[in-house]
């Protein structure tokens, strides 16, 4: 800051050129950073996801990726904007077991994205893995560190859709325990996954005639 | 001399002038952000690389920057630091990341940071200004860090996500609430006050006794 009360005012170029170059130089910084961690990224998130779907269902070694486009389930490895995605778990035969269809819907803070585990033939739910939430620590939060509350989304029935309930009254295959202080949270998870098992149940394919894992599919990696 | 004197400017943040507890400044993500000590610490990092980063080239450039568009020419430096830190924390720990969520970027908002950068860094050579961030960037850390842990020990009975006491500990839940951040901090801030206030205390007893004495 040499240019005192008393130096001459620099120039509007000089002050234009000034801010420019300091654009500039911000500017490819910015995008020397993006490129460089945009690979590690987007590794990271297809890991993530691959991993959330054999949490949710499982003994299933092998994933496909199915896009609703143009009124019907194809396998695709792209997902354009707007478009819904599932994807179909398979075991290390190439065995169709379930799909994992992702959902989201207002919690008790925010947003709460989940991903569940679903079997069309039995009409059950396998797993239940919380893939986003700003749920209350300490309570809300309960929806995915409480063991017990994750665990009761395994084999659960889906038909009639999921009921939460006060804590040990469950009596039906297709009630699990809503959890202590955190009752809200709980049945927003209850009502997601009945709300995206609904919009998703008439695009699926009959049971039985799930596709079958293409050869290139690989892991998904 | 000049030895004492960086010093002086790296202490000064540390512990006299500490941004939080002293100049009451970035209470935006102290608040926010302490409700763990992993939290706190990932945000105090991001923080010291932002200020520490800015600090020096806008302490390098101090001579080139016209006076009148030098707000601009911060902002566009710290907000390419925080840039650089947003995407690099996404890549390295993307769990910390998706905790701290909107924070990183709204370090550009954190008042310190260009409060260090109009008051320090634009006037003085670059191995001052670098020292000045360093410490207040460190105290920065220091303070969060500290409000991280208390909050998480007492609301959660661990630290850095390790259970410190058995299975009874009945966690006070509120600790890492909201309201468990402004308890904090007013705890914290009154330990300071107090603190300064003997401090001034002892030194006016001292000067009694030695005008007394001579």
């Amino acid at each position: 800051m040499n240019t005192g009360a008393n130096a001459a005012a620099p120039s509007s170029l000089r002050l234009i050129l000034t801010l420019a170059i300091a654009g500039l130089i911000s500017g490819i910084a910015i995008i020397g950073i993006y490129e460089s961690t945009l690979p590690t990224i987007t590794a990271n998130k297809a890991r993530e996801l691959r991993e959330a779907v054999f949490k949710v269902l499982p003994g299933v070694s092998q994933m496909q990726q199915f896009v609703w486009r143009g009124d019907q389930l194809i396998a695709a490895e792209d997902l354009q904007k707007d478009e819904e995605a599932v994807y179909g778990g398979y075991d290390e035969n190439g065995e169709f077991v379930g799909y994992a269809i992702p959902g989201a819907g207002p919690g008790f803070q925010d947003t709460i994205g989940l991903l569940f585990g679903f079997t069309p033939e039995q009409q059950l739910v396998l797993g239940m893995e919380v893939l986003e939430s700003r749920e209350t620590p300490g309570l809300g939060d309960k929806i995915y560190k409480d063991a017990d509350f994750v665990g009761s989304f395994s084999k659960l029935s889906i038909d009639p859709e999921i009921v939460a309930v006060k804590k040990g009254t469950t009596s039906q295959p297709n009630e699990i325990d809503a959890i202590t202080g955190a009752t809200i949270s709980s049945k927003a998870v209850v009502r997601i996954i009945n709300k995206t098992h609904s919009d998703w149940i008439q695009r699926l394919p009959p049971p039985g005639s799930e596709p079958p894992l293409r050869q290139d599919a690989g892991d998904g990696s | 001399m000049k030895k004492s004197d960086s010093y002086e400017e790296f202490i000064k943040g540390i512990w006299r002038d500490n941004p939080v507890f002293v100049q009451v400044l970035g209470m935006c993500p102290m608040l926010a952000v302490t409700n763990s000590a992993i939290n706190a610490v990932a945000m105090g990092m991001a923080t010291f690389f932002v200020l520490v980063g800015s600090s020096f080239l806008v302490s390098s450039f101090r001579n080139w920057i016209p006076k009148q568009v030098r707000i601009s020419c911060f902002i566009i430096i710290i907000a390419t630091f925080v840039t650089v830190a947003d995407y690099t924390l996404l890549a390295l720990v993307p769990k910390v990341h998706k905790e701290l969520g909107a924070f990183i970027p709204l370090i550009v908002a954190n008042c310190m940071i260009l409060g260090r950068q109009e008051a320090f860094s634009s006037r003085y050579p670059v191995r001052l200004a670098v020292m000045d961030a360093i410490g207040m960037a460190g105290g920065f850390l220091l303070a969060l860090f500290s409000l991280g842990a208390i909050r998480e020990i007492l609301g959660d009975g661990a630290l850095f996500g390790i259970k410190l006491f058995g299975e009874n500990f009945e966690p006070w839940v509120i600790m890492i609430l909201p309201p468990g951040g402004f308890l904090t901090l007013g705890v914290i801030l009154l330990f300071f006050n107090w603190f300064k206030f003997k401090k001034d205390e002892f030194l006016a007893e001292v000067a009694e006794a030695e005008r007394g004495g001579g």
